[in-house]
């Protein structure tokens, strides 16, 4: 989607706020949410790109004016009411008031350590070949996709070069709306400075973005 | 922000979801256990043998899980190294990719809007913000992290380094050297 968080290109936020020495959280709650947002995805019930697409659904004015563990919170409220953990009535009283939804597994202290080591791999095998190979020329679409995405509009029909293959991946565009992984061939697609940002752009500038198959048409 | 988190651990907690000593777990091992020092060890085995540069050229992820650094958000790892001509740079525009097996948690300028929205468009004045003015001979590369893959940056070994151990080497690594904000330190300097 043409959300708040496609940022690529954008203008109009200022210098980078650097801190020196700047601590790993903020505030004692940042900690909390952060696990919080760990141990609710292992629950299993929705996916990394659900969860990006939650945070990205947010009002943009909302998102803008949101640190980045205050947008996983609210996105985090938003991914456990839609999936029947918690209700409305629970964040009214904030305290547990509804019964809680029968769960396989809950992410347990003794399992932190494996589960963190484990991951999430997203790669998947592939039965198809890649329709595309290292140095051939390739456009992105133009698209608007109204759901998520992973292709940013500055990088949308754009000619750039095939710079490497990577194998299949979950496709993210129905791996966060429930559609299944439908796994494709990802690549890096580098593009020259001009390519993307026209003429004015700095002459010693490239940049690559990461692409699924279904983004790309032979140029 | 205090209260509204408070308010969803005691809902999760009190429903049997959410286990409180994991969340501790969690916070301890970004602490403790997974953060720079994970990713500069990595550039100074690479500065100081050749066979895993090349490993870490080839397959990252395998490289870098033979120092012990794997899982959540470095599941699929590529390295790239800085040259005498081409400079890298990372950055997610859509959201905050980062490679946190070997570098740990973002730091909050990463996930922000002004160097998500500019990097990819005008790297030369964020590297000049962070106090590295590059020349314009020298080119840069920016890496958007759109999909799966993390991407860690090797930066290039300062001179003067020939006689230090990987200790020493590693200690030259900051964090900003490894995303592309910054250079690796030269011996005695800050």
């Amino acid at each position: 989607m043409n959300g708040p968080q496609d940022l690529g290109g954008q203008m109009g936020f200022g210098l980078i706020a650097q801190e020196i020495d700047e601590p790993l959280f903020h505030a004692a709650w940042e900690k909390r949410a952060l696990g919080l947002t760990l141990c609710a995805g292992a629950l299993g019930k929705w996916t990394i790109d659900e969860s990006r697409h939650a945070r990205e659904s947010l009002h943009p004015a909302d998102y803008y004016a949101s640190s980045y563990y205050e947008i996983w919170t609210k996105a985090l409220e938003t991914l456990l009411l839609r999936h029947g953990f918690i209700t409305a009535a629970d964040l009214a009283a904030q305290r547990a008031v509804d019964p809680a939804p029968r769960v396989v597994r809950i992410l347990t202290a003794d399992n932190v350590a494996a589960t963190l080591a484990r991951g999430g791999p997203c790669d998947r095998p592939m039965a198809a070949s890649p329709r595309f190979a290292a140095g051939d020329r390739v456009r992105t679409r133009r698209t608007h996709p109204t759901g998520h995405t992973r292709l940013p509009r500055y990088a949308r029909d754009c000619v750039g070069t095939i710079e490497a293959v990577h194998g299949g991946f979950v496709f993210p565009d129905t791996n966060a709306h429930g559609a299944g992984e439908a796994q494709e061939h990802v690549y890096t697609v580098v593009f020259t400075g001009k390519q993307v940002w026209g003429e004015a752009a700095d002459p010693g500038l490239t940049v690559s973005i990461d692409a699924w198959e279904s983004y790309l048409v032979p140029a | 922000m205090t209260a509204r988190v408070r308010a969803l651990e005691t809902i999760l907690v009190g429903k049997g979801l959410v286990d409180p000593a994991a969340i501790d777990a969690i916070v301890e091992t970004y602490e403790t256990k997974i953060g720079p020092r994970n990713g500069a060890h990595v550039v100074a085995k690479a500065w100081s043998d050749p066979g895993f540069a090349a490993w870490l050229k080839t397959d990252a992820t395998a490289a870098i899980a033979s120092l012990g650094y794997a899982g959540r958000q470095g599941e699929h790892m590529r390295a790239v190294f800085n040259t005498e001509g081409v400079h890298n740079l990372v950055v997610c525009t859509l959201c905050s990719c980062y490679p946190w097996s070997v570098l740990g948690l973002p730091p909050v300028w990463y996930k922000s809007p002004p160097y998500r929205s500019r990097a990819v468009i005008d790297p030369r004045s964020v590297l000049a913000e962070f106090g590295l003015g590059l020349p314009a001979e020298i080119s840069i590369r920016v890496w958007d992290s759109t999909a799966e893959l993390r991407y860690l940056v090797i930066p290039q070994r300062p001179s003067g380094t020939d006689d230090l151990d990987a200790e020493a080497l590693a200690g030259l690594v900051t964090r900003d050297s490894m995303i592309g904000t910054g250079l690796a330190r030269s011996p005695g300097k800050p």
